[in-house]
């Protein structure tokens, strides 16, 4: 371990806020692990944080093409930060196709850190340059602070008795990179080193070369003169103290369905089949062995769900996980949950559409699919998250409400939470919402039938499991008798479910929080209404729009379906209701079919998220046409 | 036994495991017999009615679940083994039947047959082949003869049929076996095997529907005919067969041939000895099927037990995982929420 609070010389260090970077190079440069590691420093350090991978959908695009340039975009500061910054302030690029691929989002003025090796005539070319042109040379980049450094000549001279064949040596040229960002941000190595320790514990030569590609990128800044200009950053931690852990939003879904499994007292079965970018709540859970959870990977989306919903009529807390394409082949099954009335959680990580569309980017369209993808007459609830944070709660709020409302419910993620992290605040079990399982009681000989359509208050009925006595009925896609459960085709009767279990999930209403304002006044000019990923660009927008002096507010919707049932007196305090989505406007008509306003809708269907400058930028369009 | 040590005192009978509901299947149907025949083996296991649950899709067959007096779940078309592989994985303790018909578990829901039957959970899957489509009145099925006029073949069927005894035995399956719809008593003991074996026992029955393909099977299974046409397999026994128990099946290197025992000096010692643990032997009694009744090669039908393989369940292999996971302690909801990178800020 190194001490480097006392080797760095004295140079100028800038406090600063709040950082956006950009670590991006080829898919096979590392940038993914080199921004975790990144994250993972600032982060323990106390730092506000949002992180953001983009990469290509392939596993190996061509190398050196603008179609293999991997990102990953954080922002941390000491401030709260809910993007993960709308322009970075700083950029890595790794070879001349992830500069060009990410120029436009890097702030005039801003740190473009280049790999000389990566802007040879080869990657050049490879990037689409014309022939002879090296933006690093030509003076393109004269309105950026520009830093090529010979990266990879750096780390194989400094590796070159590391006993590791060239290849390997190359390898580690992110870590470099690494190293020399502790150093302009005035950060810590000591937890990568650790890291590294353990990740190649059985291969110390690699551990000791990439410790030492740290340390070399570090000590370089050190060293050179080229940094003189601008000298270091720092960026003081803020965070409350406390235990955290840094999420993403799929690990929140999946620890989110294990928790509320633990709390209701039942056992979790999660039945899917993978599909980008769902997929890891998969892999989570398979790992959770230790709390008792059972992991099916089915054969398809159909057995992921079927199977779920077998697991469920057996009192199991029963879920699936799936990305657009899966929730369509899921829907008849849908239905068949709808019918038989039995606790399933969906999790659907929304990506851009229609069918194989955009696999690893993130969109908002699935939105109608939630509602109204089935046929019949089958409502379900639908509810958002909007942070990967609120993974968490909104897929707990989702079982909570699949198991005392005995209901299907579509809980609605993306791409862009799904892949995102932020630092959370450890919930500790006492906290989290008691789940109470409408378990049916065993019935005696003496006692009446038992009816399994009978239902309480809130029109919900009662679970009955196999393996309790005198309970024994079959359930199934057939209509069936009003409380009793066995199939009828009695027309009054199949109006009267109909309707039962349309009411029975506008019930849901009573037993969910009022919709509360994210900020803003309370009357006013413009309402921003939001869902799911955009929380945090209208977040930081709403709020740069409140210190110009606007008349401007922000709500944030959870539940869709049913809504909360003032979010129509909400809407009236506005003049105006604006609702930007990542879709071609599916909220919108949703909220006019339902309250008869006309609000102003802002698409965005690029495969990105929104950022706050697009959202301020529409805020203010609109406050000047409403003065 | 099965794997449920809930017993019944004092003992059920048949009756007890039918529901209110009266069977809406057609006067003839091969369906009634099989039903009666389920439920007289349920007494049999011992099991009590309440931990028992049958699974179905759609179709005509589908309609088993209910009337039975158990629990169950009538489906949705092709579902009903992940269905049941879902119910099973969460609750091994139950017993699980799957009742399915060779639309909904060969067309539909192939898929999830033949992952089913790899994976091996210990469901009791009963097949009902009809060759044909019933419920949507009369279309050809995966398993109708080639040539067969159908309101959807009107110039005969030309999709060549699957063999299911081939393709459970190529998916891995565990456990497969065939019997008549007609065959009461017969049909029993088979069920009982099926319920016995620890794994995913698939039971094909020829079926009759007298509306839409009667006499489907007559060729083989009429009473005039059946004994020189089918073959009732015993384990450890040569197969012999024929009305005088006269004619044999002996092996002449991988290929099966019918022979006369008592002429040109054949005797049973010298016939194939029916082996159910082994699968090259199934595979080859899986293909009798596939040769034509008509035809010189014709090889009587194997009835009973064709494989049957020792083999762990899926939730058995998922809960010795769990098992080993939890060997210390198994994980709190406060471990589960701090997880393993969790960092403290002062």
């Amino acid at each position: 371990m190194i001490d480097t609070k006392t080797t760095s010389k004295a140079v100028n260090v800038t406090s600063k806020a709040c950082v956006s970077v950009l670590f991006a190079g080829d898919s096979g440069d590392g940038m993914q692990l080199t921004g975790t590691q990144f994250a993972n420093t600032v982060a323990i350090r106390g730092s506000e944080l949002n992180t953001f991978p983009n990469f290509p959908s392939e596993i190996r695009a061509p190398a050196g093409t603008i179609a293999g340039v991997s990102g990953f975009q954080l922002q941390f500061g000491s401030k709260p930060v809910y993007t993960p910054g709308a322009f970075f302030d700083v950029m890595i690029a790794m070879n001349s196709a992830a500069l060009k691929a990410n120029l436009k989002n890097l702030h005039r003025g801003g740190i473009i850190i280049a790999s000389t090796d990566g802007f040879d005539a080869k990657n050049l070319r490879l990037a689409g340059y014309p022939e002879g042109v090296n933006p690093l040379e030509d003076g393109s980049l004269s309105n950026y602070i520009v830093f090529p450094i010979p990266v990879q000549q750096l780390t194989r001279e400094a590796l070159k008795d590391s006993g590791l064949t060239s290849r390997e040596v190359d390898r580690c040229k992110n870590m470099f990179i690494l190293g020399l960002l502790y150093w302009l941000y005035n950060l810590p190595i000591d937890g990568t080193v650790e890291m590294l320790q353990t990740k190649f514990k059985k291969k110390p030569l690699i551990a000791e070369a990439n410790i030492k590609a740290v340390k070399t990128g570090y000590f370089f800044g050190d060293e050179t003169e080229i940094f003189e200009g601008i000298g270091r950053f720092d960026i003081p931690p803020q965070k409350q103290h406390g235990v955290y852990r840094r999420v993403t939003g799929n690990e929140a879904c999946a620890i989110a369905l294990a928790a509320a499994a633990k709390k209701s007292g039942l056992e979790l079965f999660l039945g899917s089949y993978p599909i980008t970018p769902a997929t890891e709540i998969l892999q989570t859970l398979a790992k959770m062995k230790k709390w008792g959870v059972k992991t099916f990977q089915a054969e398809d989306e159909i057995a992921g769900i079927v199977s779920s919903i077998g697991a469920a009529f057996g009192g199991a807390l029963a879920a699936t996980n799936t990305s657009g394409p899966g929730l369509a082949l899921k829907t008849e099954a849908l239905g068949l949950a709808v019918m038989m009335e039995i606790p399933l959680v969906v999790i659907n990580v929304q990506r851009g559409g229609p069918s194989t569309g955009l696999p690893t980017k993130p969109e908002q369209s699935d939105l109608f699919m939630a509602m109204y993808g089935r046929h019949g007459e089958a409502p379900l609830p639908v509810i958002a998250a909007s942070s990967p944070v609120d993974c968490f709660y909104t897929t707990y709020e989702a079982a909570r409400i699949a198991i005392e409302h005995m209901t299907p419910v579509l809980c609605l993620s993306d791409g862009y939470l799904a892949l995102s992290s932020e630092p959370w605040k450890v919930e500790i079990p006492e906290n989290l919402a008691e789940i109470k399982p409408h378990l049916q009681p065993a019935r005696k000989p003496e006692d009446p039938p038992y009816l399994p359509y009978k239902r309480d208050d809130r029109q919900v009925r009662s679970w009955a499991v196999p393996g309790t006595k005198g309970l024994e009925h079959r359930l199934g896609g057939l209509e069936k008798q009003h409380e009793v459960g066995t199939v009828s085709h009695d027309p009054d009767n199949h109006e009267l479910m109909t309707r039962i279990r349309a009411e029975k999930i506008a019930l849901i209403a009573d037993t969910i929080p009022l919709q509360n304002l994210d900020n803003g006044p309370e009357k006013g000019d413009l309402l921003v209404l939001g869902w799911g990923s955009s929380y945090g660009a209208i977040k930081t927008a709403v709020n740069q729009a409140i210190e110009k002096g606007y008349s401007v507010a922000h709500a944030h919707l959870r539940y869709i379906n049913p809504f909360p049932k003032n979010l129509g007196n909400i809407l009236a305090n506005y003049k105006c209701v604006m609702i930007p989505e990542n879709n071609y406007g599916q909220l919108i008509h949703i909220i006019r079919d339902k309250f008869l306003i006309e609000p102003i809708g802002f698409s965005k269907v690029k495969g990105l998220p929104f950022n706050e400058m697009e959202i301020l930028a529409k805020i203010t369009d609109l406050i000047k046409e409403l003065q | 036994m099965t794997d449920n040590n809930i017993k019944v005192k004092p003992a059920l009978i048949a009756q007890d495991f039918a529901s209110n509901q009266e069977p809406k299947w057609c006067p003839g149907c091969g369906d009634h017999a099989v039903l009666q025949q389920i439920k007289n083996t349920l007494p049999e296991l011992g099991v009590a009615p309440e931990n028992i649950v049958f699974i179905s899709g759609i179709g005509c067959s589908s309609r088993l679940p209910y009337y039975m007096a158990t629990y169950g779940v009538h489906g949705i078309h092709g579902r009903a083994l992940p269905m049941a592989t879902g119910l099973k994985i969460a609750r091994p303790d139950l017993s699980v039947w799957v009742a399915t018909g060779d639309g909904d578990a060969l067309s539909i829901g192939g898929n999830h047959f033949i992952h089913t039957l790899r994976r091996n959970p210990d469901l009791n899957v009963i097949l009902f082949n009809n060759e044909i489509y019933g419920l949507t009145k009369g279309q050809y099925s995966p398993t109708s003869k080639l040539g067969q006029r159908t309101v959807t073949s009107p110039s005969g069927v030309i999709d060549y049929p699957f063999n299911p005894a081939s393709l459970a035995i190529g998916s891995g399956g565990s456990f497969f076996a065939r019997a008549f719809d007609r065959d009461g008593k017969f049909l029993r003991s088979i069920l009982l095997r099926a319920a016995l074996h620890k794994g995913t026992s698939l039971v094909e029955i020829y079926q009759n529907c007298p509306i839409f393909n009667n006499d489907a099977f007559d060729a083989i299974a009429n009473p005039g005919n059946k004994a020189e046409n089918t073959i009732y397999l015993e384990q450890d026994k040569p197969l012999v067969f024929g009305k005088d128990n006269n004619k044999g099946i002996r092996l002449d290197g991988f290929k099966p041939v019918v022979v006369e025992l008592n002429k040109e000096n054949v005797s049973a010692d010298d016939l194939w000895i029916h082996n159910e643990e082994d699968i090259n032997k199934a595979s080859i009694l899986a293909r009798f099927a596939d040769t034509q009744f008509d035809s010189d090669e014709f090889l009587p039908r194997p009835i009973g037990v064709l494989y049957a393989e020792n083999r762990i369940t899926y939730e058995d292999a998922l809960t010795e995982q769990i098992s080993d996971a939890q060997k210390n302690k198994a994980g709190t909801l406060a471990e589960l929420l701090k997880g393993d990178n969790a960092y403290i800020i002062q």
